[in-house]
C-alpha cells in the first residue's frame, strides 16, 4: 500500500480519511482525535471572529497548516450567493484555493441543492478555486460537476450527522464507475464498518466529522476509522470473492474415509 | 483632537479614528492579520491591502477566520456544548 497514494488536483495525500473539526469538546480533543485518525485533510468552517472576547484561542494554533491540508467549507450556505461569498472569504483567510463547496437545500435533511451547487461550482472554478463539491448520490449531477471542472466529487452516504451509513451503495458504485475523478464519500457515516464499506465499494476516500466527534470516546473512534479506511481500501484492491447462494467447501473431499 | 467616525464591525457599531485603516482596526482589536479574512462593504480584501484601505463613516467591516466545522449543525452550536472560539 506504500504507493497507493491519493492525488487530488496535484496534491498527494497519505491518508484516505478526511476529517471535520466540528463538535469536539475543545481544541485539545480536536487535535488528539485528528492525530489518531492519521488524516491529512481537515475541514474547517469560516465564521466571524469574536471581537469582544479576544482571549479565545484559534483553531490554527492547534492544527498546523504546514502539517495538514486545510479544507475550508461553505457549510451553512443555502444559496449560490452565500456559498460564493464564503468561498472567497475562505480563500482570503487561508493559504490555498481549495474549497469544499456546500449549497444546502433544506435545514431538516441538509441535503444539497444540486441546482445551486452546479451554479456555484461554475462561478468558483472560473475564479480559479479547486472545488470539491458536497453532492447527492446522483451520478448525473456528479458527472456534471466533473464537466464543470471539479477535480473530485463528494457524494453523501446519508444525511449529515445522521450516522445512517451507506444508504445507497448502488448509486455510489455507479458514480465510482461513471466518473473519472476521485470520489470522496462524505457525510452520514456512523461507525467503522460504514467507512470500510465505502472503501470496499471503491471510494477513493471518506470524509466524516460527527461519527468521530460524537462518539463516546472520539479519540478511540478516530483510530478505528483509520483502520477501517485502510482495511476497506486493502479489501477493494485485493478483490473480494463473488456472492453465491450455496456453499463451496473449503476442505478437500479427497482422502476422506 | 482626532475626528472619530462610526463603523460597523461584525454587526456591531463602534467608533474609530477617521484616518484609520483596516490594518489599524485589526491591531486595535488585537487580531492577527495572517489568520483572518476581511470584507469591507462586501468586498473581500487582499491581506496586503489591509494597511492601505482606510475606513469611512458607515463602513461595514466583517472579520472572519476558521473555526471547527465539518457539518452545518456544528456551527449552529448544536454540538456538545463547545463554543467555537473563532
Amino acid at each position: 500500500m506504500q504507493n497507493d497514494r491519493l492525488i487530488i488536483a496535484g496534491r498527494e495525500l497519505t491518508s484516505r480519511l478526511f476529517v471535520g473539526t466540528g463538535k469536539y469538546k475543545d481544541f485539545a480533543e480536536t487535535k488528539k482525535a485528528i492525530e489518531a485518525s492519521g488524516a491529512d485533510v481537515v475541514t474547517v468552517a469560516v465564521r466571524r471572529v469574536n471581537i469582544t472576547d479576544r482571549s479565545k484561542e484559534n483553531l490554527l494554533d492547534y492544527l498546523d497548516p504546514k502539517k495538514y491540508t486545510i479544507l475550508p467549507n461553505t457549510a451553512g450556505c443555502y444559496n449560490v450567493e452565500d456559498a460564493v461569498r464564503y468561498a472567497r472569504l475562505a480563500r482570503a483567510a487561508g493559504v490555498s484555493d481549495l474549497i469544499k463547496l456546500e449549497v444546502l437545500g433544506d435545514e431538516r435533511t441538509l441535503f444539497p441543492d444540486t441546482v445551486g451547487l452546479l451554479e456555484a461550482a461554475k462561478i468558483l472554478v472560473k475564479e480559479g478555486f479547486i472545488v470539491l463539491p458536497y453532492t447527492n448520490d446522483d451520478p448525473i449531477v456528479a458527472q456534471k460537476l466533473v464537466d464543470i471542472g471539479c477535480p473530485a466529487v463528494m457524494p453523501l452516504a446519508a444525511p449529515i450527522g445522521s450516522g445512517l451509513g451507506i444508504r445507497n451503495p448502488y448509486n455510489l458504485k455507479i458514480i465510482m464507475e461513471m466518473v473519472k475523478v476521485p470520489i470522496i464519500v462524505d457525510a452520514g457515516v456512523g461507525t467503522a464498518s460504514d467507512a470500510a464499506l465505502a472503501m470496499e465499494l471503491g471510494a477513493d476516500a471518506v470524509l466524516m466529522n460527527t461519527a468521530i466527534a460524537g462518539a463516546q470516546d472520539p479519540i478511540a473512534m478516530a483510530e478505528a476509522m483509520k483502520y477501517a479506511v485502510l482495511a476497506g481500501r486493502l479489501a477493494y484492491k485485493a478483490g473480494r470473492i463473488p456472492r453465491k447462494l450455496y456453499a463451496t467447501a473449503s476442505s478437500p473431499i479427497e482422502g476422506m474415509l | 483632537m482626532v475626528e472619530t467616525i462610526q463603523i460597523q464591525v461584525n454587526g456591531e457599531q463602534r467608533g474609530c479614528q477617521a484616518d484609520a485603516t483596516v490594518g489599524d482596526l485589526l491591531r486595535e482589536l488585537a487580531i492577527k492579520a495572517e489568520r483572518v479574512a476581511v470584507e469591507l462593504n462586501l468586498e473581500v480584501l487582499d491581506r496586503k491591502d489591509f494597511d492601505h484601505r482606510s475606513l469611512k463613516q458607515g463602513d461595514r467591516v466583517e472579520i472572519l477566520s476558521f473555526i471547527g466545522g465539518g457539518a452545518p449543525v456544528d456551527v449552529q452550536g448544536k454540538g456538545r456544548g463547545f463554543v467555537h472560539a473563532e
